[in-house]
C-alpha cells in the first residue's frame, strides 16, 4: 500500500478514505443481511465487512467444508505423495500387465503392469501444480491488465478489448493442441505457461468490468476530488471493491484448468510420459479399457472428485462473496 | 438495424484478423512446415531450403500471411500432404461436425432448457437438489472421460449403439457423440436458465401478467421465459464455436472423420495448410454465431432497439 501521495490535507483524506470504503463494505454487508440468512445475534453497531461476512458464512456451509477438505488432503499427497504410496510410480512388471487388485494393490496394474494405486496418488501433483500456478498466473496477469485498462479507460480499453475478444476466438483446446505439439519437455511448464496464455483474458474482462462499476461510485469521486494520487486510488479504494468477482472466477477456473491440463495429457500434447499424470493414464488405458476398465476408472475418478471439488469451493466461495446471486 | 449489423461486421474484421494471425504466427513459429513433407526423416537443408523456395516460406512472415489471407478470399486453401487440395477436405469433413453440432445444440436447448425450467419453478425442492447435483457432477467430469465411460458402457457392454461412427456419420448415428459433446454446456444451460428464471420470477411484469388473470402457463412460457432466456441464447451462440473446436476431443473417442479428426492428423504430421484452413474457418464460425446472437437480442427482448 503506497503512503498517501503528498501535501494537501492528509487527515482529511484518510477520513474520508476510511468511510468511504467502510461504506462500501458495509453496503454489501447490508445486502448480505437482507438477502441472505446473515442474521445471527451480532452485536449492534459492529459491522463486518464483505470478507468477514463471507468466511461467518463459508465456516456453515457443509459444501464448502467438504469440498476445502477435499482439497486439503490433495494438496497433502500432492507434497508427498509417499505418505500413502510408499511404491515407485515408475516401476512396472510386464508380466502383471492389466491384471485386476491384489493384496497390497488395490486398484490393481495397467496396460503396462505399473500399479495403477500408487500412479493415481502421484498424479495428483502433477493436477494440483498445473491448476494452482496457472490459475496464479491467470489472476495476476488478468487483473493487473484488465484492472489497469479498466481504470485508465480510453485507447488502452478499447485495446485491452480488441485483443480479449481475439484470444476469445481461438479454441482453446485447438490452440493447445497446435501450440504444445512442438514442445518436447515433459515439465508441467510448457502447460502452464499455454494455460495462462489462453486464460489470462477471462479475467482481464472479468476485473475490467469490477473496476470500471467501482471506479464510479461517490467514495471514489471523492478520493479524487480531495487530490488522492492514481496509485492510491486503484490500490486502496478500487481494488477492495473490485477482487471479490476475480477470486470467485479464478476458483472455478482452477478447477477447468485442471480438467484442461489431462484434456490436453490424453491428446497426447499435455505432460508427455515419464511425468505421472491422471491425462497420461487414462490415455494411456483407453485402448484396454475392454479388458482393464479399473486402470482407466481409478484416475478418471480420482480427475472428476478433483475438479468437482474445486467447483464446488468457487460455488461456496460466489455464493459467499455476492450475496445478490442467492 | 442496418446500420448496427455493418457497424458489427466492420468490428470482427480486425477480431478475425488477429485470431487467423495469432494462430498462423503459432503454427508458423512453432513448428517446422516443411519437416511433415519428407516422411519419418529430416529433410537434408538442400531439399528443405528447396521447399521453402518453392512454397515462399522464405518470406518474411507478415507476407506469407498476406498471401495466405488473399488466396482463402478467393476459395484457395492450399494442398494438403496427400496432394488433396485442403478444400476437399473441409467439403468431406464439415458437414459431418456440423451435424455432431447440431446434434449438441438440440440437446442443449430442449435437455437443458427443460430442466433449466423445471428447476427454476420449483427452486429448494428435491428435483432442483438432485438436478443441481447432477449438473455439478457433469460438469466436473471432463468430457474425454464421460465419453469414454459411455462408449464403454452403452457400446462395449451393453451393446446399444455401434462403439464407433461410420464414415457417412448420419444424426441417428451421432447421438450419443452429440450428448458427449454437449454434456458440460448442458449443464451450464441447466445452470443457467434456472438463475436467470428465479431472478425473472419476482419481476415486476410477471407479477402484472399473473394479476391480469393470464393462465400459469402462459406467464412462464410468453412472459418469464422470453426473458429469461436472453443469457441462454448468448451462451449457446457463443458454445457453438466452442462446441466445433471442442469436437477433436469427441471426434478422436468415437472415430468421427469431422474437423476434429482432420485437424488431428493436421497437426500430427505437421501440416500446416490444413491447420490454418480449418482453424481459419472456425474462427470465422465462431465470430459469426457471436454477431447473430446480439442480433437475436432485439428479437428476444422488446426493450433492446440497435439503432
Amino acid at each position: 500500500m503506497p503512503e498517501p501521495s503528498l501535501p494537501q490535507p492528509q487527515e482529511p483524506e484518510r477520513a474520508i478514505a476510511g468511510t468511504g470504503t467502510g461504506a462500501g463494505m458495509d453496503l454489501a454487508a447490508a445486502e448480505a443481511a437482507t438477502v441472505g440468512s446473515g442474521e445471527t445475534g451480532r452485536p449492534a453497531g459492529r459491522p463486518r465487512s464483505l470478507w468477514s461476512d463471507a468466511w461467518h458464512d463459508l465456516r456453515r456451509n457443509p459444501v464448502f467444508v467438504l469440498s476445502a477438505l477435499v482439497i486439503c488432503f490433495l494438496v497433502v499427497i500432492a507434497l508427498w505423495p509417499s505418505l500413502i504410496a510408499p511404491g515407485n510410480p515408475l516401476h512396472c512388471d510386464l508380466a502383471r500387465a492389466q491384471d485386476g487388485p491384489s493384496p497390497g494393490h488395490p486398484f490393481g496394474y495397467d496396460g503396462q503392469g505399473c500399479d495403477v494405486y500408487t500412479r493415481t496418488v502421484h498424479g495428483a501433483r502433477a493436477s494440483v501444480t498445473v491448476g494452482v500456478c496457472a490459475t496464479a498466473g491467470v489472476a495476476v496477469l488478468g487483473s493487473v491488465l484488465g484492472g489497469l485498462a479498466g481504470y485508465v479507460g480510453g485507447f488502452w480499453d478499447a485495446l485491452l478489448s480488441r485483443i480479449t475478444d481475439v484470444f476469445f476466438a481461438v479454441p482453446v483446446v485447438l490452440g493447445g493442441l497446435v501450440l504444445l505439439s512442438v514442445v518436447t519437455s515433459s515439465t508441467v511448464w510448457p502447460v502452464v505457461g499455454f494455460l495462462v496464455l489462453l486464460g489470462w483474458p477471462q479475467i482481464s474482462r472479468i476485473a475490467r468490468g469490477a473496476v470500471v462499476t467501482a471506479k464510479q461510485h461517490d467514495y471514489v469521486q471523492a478520493a479524487r476530488a480531495l487530490g488522492a494520487s492514481g496509485p492510491r486510488i486503484l490500490l486502496r479504494h478500487i481494488a477492495p471493491n473490485a477482487v471479490a468477482p476475480v477470486i470467485v472466477v479464478a476458483t472455478i477456473a482452477l478447477g477447468t484448468f485442471i480438467a484442461l491440463e489431462a484434456t490436453l495429457s490424453y491428446l497426447g500434447v499435455g505432460l508427455k510420459p515419464p511425468s505421472v499424470s491422471w491425462g497420461i493414464q487414462i490415455s494411456a488405458a483407453s485402448p484396454y479399457v475392454r479388458n482393464a476398465p479399473h486402470a482407466l476408472l481409478w484416475p478418471a475418478g480420482a480427475l472428476a472428485v478433483t475438479v468437482l471439488a474445486f467447483i464446488m469451493l468457487g460455488d461456496a466461495v460466489r455464493d459467499a462473496l455476492d450475496p445478490k446471486l442467492r | 438495424m442496418g446500420r448496427y449489423v455493418v457497424r458489427r461486421l466492420l468490428q470482427m474484421i480486425p477480431v478475425f484478423a488477429g485470431a487467423t494471425a495469432l494462430l498462423f504466427v503459432m503454427v508458423n513459429v512453432m513448428g517446422d512446415p516443411v519437416a511433415g513433407l519428407c516422411g519419418e526423416r529430416a529433410c537434408d537443408t538442400a531439399t528443405a531450403a528447396q521447399l521453402k523456395r518453392e512454397f515462399g516460406l522464405d518470406q518474411p512472415l507478415w507476407r506469407q500471411y498476406a498471401t495466405y489471407m488473399g488466396n482463402v478470399f478467393t476459395g484457395d486453401f492450399g494442398t494438403a500432404f496427400n496432394g488433396r487440395p485442403v478444400i476437399e477436405l473441409m467439403a468431406s469433413a464439415f458437414p459431418v461436425t456440423v451435424r455432431l453440432t447440431l446434434v449438441a445444440v438440440v440437446f442443449e436447448i430442449v435437455v437443458g432448457v427443460t430442466l433449466g425450467v423445471v428447476t427454476g419453478l420449483r427452486r429448494g425442492r428435491p428435483v432442483d437438489t438432485a438436478v443441481l447435483l447432477a449438473t455439478l457432477v457433469v460438469i466436473s467430469v471432463p468430457t474425454f472421460v464421460t465419453g469414454l465411460l459411455l462408449q464403454l458402457l452403452l457400446g462395449v457392454r451393453w451393446g446399444w449403439i455401434r462403439p464407433s461412427v461410420p464414415p457417412q456419420a448420419t444424426f441417428d448415428q451421432l447421438i450419443l457423440p452429440g450428448l458427449v459433446l454437449a454434456s458440460v454446456s448442458l449443464a451450464y444451460v441447466t445452470r443457467l436458465t434456472r438463475t436467470s428464471l428465479a431472478e425473472n420470477r419476482r419481476a415486476d411484469y410477471v407479477r402484472t401478467a399473473v394479476a391480469k388473470g393470464l393462465p400459469r402457463r402462459r406467464v412462464v412460457v410468453r412472459h418469464l421465459l422470453r426473458n429469461s432466456l436472453i443469457p441462454v441464447v448468448t451462451f449457446i451462440g457463443t458454445d457453438v464455436g466452442a462446441l466445433m473446436g471442442g469436437a477433436i476431443v469427441t471426434e478422436r473417442i468415437f472415430n468421427i472423420h469431422g474437423v476434429g479428426y482432420q485437424l488431428y492428423q493436421g497437426i500430427l504430421r505437421q501440416n500446416t495448410q490444413t491447420v490454418v484452413g480449418f482453424v481459419t474457418v472456425l474462427v470465422l464460425v465462431f465470430l459469426i454465431a457471436n454477431l447473430l446472437v446480439d442480433l437475436l437480442y432485439a428479437v428476444l427482448d422488446p426493450r433492446i432497439r440497435y439503432a
